[in-house]
């Protein structure tokens, strides 16, 4: 393994620039003759707008324009689209209301953007923005998800309020499997609502050419490609070929910044109405109210084990809050990227799964961090502990008895896990947890009045989701393949242009280590190049954990086809036939002479094309691949969580985190350990103190950080992680994923280790101090009295 | 944020002065409870009159029987004082608590006392060790001071100049920290000066700091913790809302309180 290369824990390239203040940010960005947006967002969580009146704002010092819904409507610009087609089970299409950039005739929550007003400065459209008169005529809001199906009708389309209601396996077979059951084990369970909360806000600068008739657009997204067609093909702004988007550097996304929002679609309809760029940076408070939200699901699951504790089947009913509208993934999250993974990390003969989607005058939901696998993994995870409890089996044992152990292993819900080995991940988690010694910590926990609790989570997910073929038939409206391009300049420094987009995962340092390994120069070489639809041709960014498995193949596929034509042009340089030169570390050799030509020279070689005719070899070193996988990637581990629970406050520390992960091959195991940490902090956030709350109003209750928690240092423990790895056949690095995984595996083995500190069977998200003192003042009142 | 006049007086005279002219304008201290509702367009003062240039408003003095804390003084200042440590560690341990590096560095007692956020920590301080509010015209005893939460015996055109604690040998303060803002979800402080006994409970209320009488009273026969078994408190008066309800907040103090009184006890 070289110092750059493969497997070497590399400083990140990028920091210095992030920590130094250099990074260049959407809003750092001016463009000449800007002028800011404001959005004056509805109030209400569901009303009709009976009128708006603009005429006092239109007065205001520094105004360039007020403009509505009415008049985006008049220029033709569409609505914003979900593009997963999910067919509910009779066969019908889920049914997507029409959702424009600006609110037209109703607003559906509070946030919804009603009119934009554009000026000279911020300041003045924000004064403006205060004169502008909205008659709303108030209609009842609904919240609650559970309560969603038959209340106040949302959209037109969706009588009901449900968008679809879909199911995944074989119901029949699956009752039967439950009708011959020895043991069920129910659990209900409700998936916090999360705010996504990236470090960097949402921003868009909109900007249009009257000379060239294009548009630009600066904004802060994961896939900027992908954000282009939408809002070409869709929202028909303009052709692809005159829209550039261009995603900088982008602090933090964590799937919320996948999507096509309103206000960068606003941002670029103004600028071409105002004449000059306009920019939009969104204030926390924005944030909190319209980026897409997580999770919200309420669920019923059940497991029927037989004599011998083998599982033998899963049933899970699924009602999937999806905000007021329907957000650009929405629909495949509480699906395809959920009851599919229904299975774990067991053989499961039988499993069915139905998911009502549901409107509700509420942020819209998408995909976070991990999307509907984490959620599918608190099932699972979730009913793997309760059971083991009530079988009276260690939940190791109970897990370890129904492990796959073969593969590829094909579960009743899409997937075909192709490798892993759940053992082996769940026996180190165990050592690394010291679990044996578990019972004297807990006695000596107890001395000092506290109680200890220990809980797992064998999670498995599947990233990199492809391949296309697939996806398509599951009713992805693109594909899920990846670009990449190898441009060598004539002195050998390389720029990988590639169509994933980092914001925060470090690609500059990863990719560069791949290509340093393959083509033997240093990093410092070699620029990685990404978010600029100008720049890259397409791509389809990044998400889902897939840019190192999906993106990094492409990048391989490109560097297999440099490498071949650049053997072509050393094979001219010494006068050999093609066959016979070999590429190792940097240089090039004729087997069986000391004949040897660097990687610099061959490039120098392949731009003057002294050395060859060009009919015969096309001068230049520069190589493109589109890359679609053959399946879905696996990762999969253990994470154990140790607790200990304050009785007298219901405070929990937890005082032990051990996670063992299989991601298969490891670029940078420094980056791969930082991934899980921020997954892992994620997890914890979410099962013991996040939660986007809206009153019975439809008012956010949780709209700043007073009020919505964070993890913070002090919340966590430090880290005990370990890898296992078995890699992945499917593509040819053998990757799996990391970016996820932490955020998936944490809130069951959180909520395990509670429930077992405390001793109750079950004990809602996020289990705060709050939560958990009332609780232990039903199963130990005395110690929470104290 | 709208636009806003700044001021920079030197002296309390002319700080006055500039309030009595502009009624509409705000004291400016550490700017860490008036900016971000300011920014929020929440506050809308016509002018900002920045305390930071008037000479004599920081600093921590010790005496034999009181700590004067300038009102200018900032939290960090307080936290890290060594004379307070010698004779009052438990004062110091107030500002030590609130919001991190960053609000420590700017915010100040004055600025605190003079919101009284029913969730700010100085007002348990100083109802708890039952401080004397000094202002540019007068000495108001803290239990006269705290109004209800946001609301203080302060005038529009008066300025808090300084806090004279007295010293109390057993003091002791315990905070449970709010999960989001860090602030007091409950906090309480604890004193014993000679035959005076007070606890003070922030962040629980329904209306800001108050004194925890039944606690108080439980108190006077043995300052221990132990005098508190079974004393419990009405949850009637307690804040409720998605942190915490009544019946948690009520808990909370007793377990604050005894946690207080055991540093006290022990100090
Ligand atoms: C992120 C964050 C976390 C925080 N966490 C905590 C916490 O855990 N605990 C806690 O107690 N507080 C906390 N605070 C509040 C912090 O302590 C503030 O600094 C304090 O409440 C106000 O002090 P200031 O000096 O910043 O006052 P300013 O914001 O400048 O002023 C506040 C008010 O007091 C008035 N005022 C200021 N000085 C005087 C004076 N001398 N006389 C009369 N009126 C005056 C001002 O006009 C204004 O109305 C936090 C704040 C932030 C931003």
């Amino acid at each position: 393994m070289s110092a750059t290369g493969i497997g070497a824990s590399v400083r990140r390239k990028e920091d210095f620039r992030f920590i130094t203040g250099k990074g260049h940010y959407t809003d750092d960005i001016s463009r000449p003759g800007q002028t800011y947006a404001y959005f004056l967002r509805s109030p209400h969580a569901h009303a009709k707008i009976k009128r708006i009146d603009k005429a006092a704002a239109e007065k205001m010092p520094g105004v360039l324009g007020v403009l509505d819904g009415a008049e985006m409507q008049a220029d033709k610009i569409g609505n914003l689209i979900c593009g997963w087609m999910i067919h509910s089970k009779d066969g019908s299409p889920m049914k997507m209301a029409p959702h424009p950039a600006l609110a037209v005739g109703k607003v559906c929550y509070v946030g919804d953007p009603v009119v934009v007003v554009v000026a000279e400065t911020l300041a003045q459209a924000k004064d403006a923005a205060e004169k502008v008169v909205v008659d709303y005529e108030e209609l009842p809001a609904v919240v609650d998800c559970a309560k969603a199906k038959g209340a106040t009708q949302i959209h037109e389309v969706a009588s009901d309020n449900v968008i679809f209601d879909w199911h995944l396996g074989d119901k029949a077979k699956t009752d039967a499997a439950f009708a011959s059951a020895k043991h069920i084990t129910k659990l209900d369970i409700y998936n916090n609502r999360l705010a996504p909360n990236a470090i960097e806000p949402r921003a868009a600068i909109g900007e249009y050419d009257t000379g060239s008739e294009s548009f630009t657009l600066w904004n802060t997204s994961q896939n900027p490609h992908v954000a282009r067609l939408v809002i070409a093909a869709f929202v028909g702004m303009a052709p692809e070929n005159k829209l550039r988007v261009i995603a900088p550097d982008v602090g933090g996304g964590f799937g919320s910044k996948i999507f096509i929002y309103n206000e960068e679609v606003v941002a670029l309809w103004a600028s071409k109405r105002v004449g000059r760029p306009v920019k939009w940076t969104a204030e926390r408070s924005e944030s909190f109210l319209n980026d897409a939200h997580g999770r919200d699901h309420a669920t019923h699951a059940e497991m029927a084990f037989d004599a011998d504790g083998k599982i033998l089947g899963l049933r899970a009913h699924t009602v999937a809050n999806l905000g007021a509208y329907m957000s650009t993934f929405s629909s495949s999250v509480p699906t395809y990227l959920y009851a599919t993974l229904l299975s774990g990390q067991y053989a499961i003969p039988q499993i069915y799964c139905e998911v009502d989607a549901v409107y509700t005058n509420t942020a819209p939901v998408d995909a976070y961090r991990g999307a509907g696998r984490p959620e599918a993994a608190f099932v699972v995870e979730r009913l793997m502990e309760v059971a083991a409890r009530e079988l009276g089996v260690d939940p190791a044992d109970l897990r370890r008895r129904n492990f796959v152990k073969s593969f590829p292993h094909q579960t009743p819900v899409i997937m075909a896990y192709d490798t892993g080995d759940f053992d082996a991940s769940l026996k180190k988690a165990m050592e690394l947890a010291d679990y044996k010694n578990f019972g004297k910590r807990k006695r000596e926990a107890e001395r000092r009045g506290k109680l200890r609790g220990i809980g797992f989570s064998a999670y498995i997910e599947a990233c990199g989701i492809a391949p296309s073929q697939a996806v398509g038939s599951l009713g992805a409206g693109v594909g899920l393949w990846e670009s990449a391009e190898v441009r060598v300049n004539p002195t050998g420094s390389v720029e990988v242009l590639t169509g994933s987009h980092a914001h925060g995962q470090g690609h500059e340092t990863t990719f560069a280590q791949l290509v340093s390994e393959r083509l033997g120069i240093p990093i410092e070489s070699i620029s990685i190049v990404h978010g600029d639809t100008d720049k890259v041709q397409f791509g389809m960014g990044t998400y889902g954990s897939r840019s190192g498995a999906v993106g990094m193949s492409a990048i391989v596929k490109a560097l297999d086809k440099v490498e071949a034509k650049a053997k072509k042009v050393a094979a001219h340089m010494m006068e050999a036939a093609e066959g016979d030169i070999e590429f190792k570390d940097g240089t090039f050799t004729v087997a069986g002479t000391d004949k040897s030509a660097a990687w610099g020279d061959v490039a120098l070689n392949a731009y003057i094309a002294h050395k060859f005719s060009g009919q015969e070899l096309e001068p230049g070193l520069k190589e493109g691949a589109f890359y679609d996988p053959a399946n879905f990637t696996f990762p999969a581990g253990c994470h154990i969580c140790e607790v200990e629970v304050d009785p007298t406050t219901g405070e929990t520390e937890i005082v032990n985190w051990s996670a063992v992960d299989d991601f298969g091959v490891v670029i940078n195991p420094m980056i791969v350990e930082g991934q899980v940490h921020g997954g892992v902090a994620q997890g914890i956030g979410q099962a013991m103190i996040e939660h986007a709350i809206y009153d019975d109003n439809g008012q956010p209750v949780t709209g700043s950080f007073m009020d919505y928690a964070m993890p913070r240092a002090h919340n966590l423990p430090s880290f005990k992680v370990g890898m296992t790895m078995t890699k992945c056949p499917s593509n040819p690095l053998g990757m799996k994923g990391c970016g996820e995984a932490g955020a998936i595996a944490a809130p069951a083995a959180v909520i395990n280790a509670i429930t077992d500190a405390i001793g109750t069977e079950n004990i809602a998200m996020p289990a705060n101090a709050a939560t958990v003192w009332a609780a232990i003042q039903k199963t130990q009142p005395r110690a929470a009295a104290e | 944020m709208y636009a806003f006049e700044i001021h920079r007086p030197t002296t309390v005279r002319q700080a006055v002065n500039l309030l009595a002219k502009n009624p509409e304008a705000k004291l400016l201290a550490g700017g860490h409870s008036l900016v971000p509702v300011m920014k929020m367009r929440l506050a809308s003062p016509s002018a900002l009159i920045d305390l930071s240039k008037v000479e004599g408003l920081a600093g921590v003095e010790v005496g034999s029987r009181s700590v004067t804390i300038g009102a200018m003084t900032r939290h960090r200042d307080v936290a890290r004082s060594p004379e307070l440590h010698q004779v009052m560690p438990a004062l110091a341990s107030v500002p030590d608590s609130i919001g991190d590096p960053h609000v420590r560095n700017r915010g100040t007692i004055g600025g605190s006392i003079a919101n009284n956020d029913p969730n700010a920590d100085y007002p348990a301080a100083c109802l708890g060790l039952g401080a004397t509010i000094i202002t540019n015209k007068r000495k108001i005893p803290a239990d006269e001071y705290f109004q209800g939460m946001f609301d203080t015996a302060l005038e529009p055109d008066e300025i808090i100049t300084k806090v004279s604690f007295p010293i109390a040998k057993k003091a002791g303060y315990e905070k449970f920290k709010h999960p989001a803002s860090g602030f007091a979800l409950v906090g309480v402080f604890v004193s014993k000066r000679s035959s005076e006994i007070r606890v003070a409970v922030t962040g629980a209320g329904a209306n800001g700091v108050f004194r925890a009488t039944v606690f108080e009273e439980a108190l006077k026969k043995r300052f221990h913790p132990k005098s508190l078994d079974g004393v419990t408190l009405s949850t009637d008066e307690m804040n409720s809302d998605i942190h915490a309800g009544k019946d948690y907040r009520a808990h909370l103090v007793g377990v604050m309180a005894r946690r207080a009184l055991a540093k006290a006890v022990a100090g």
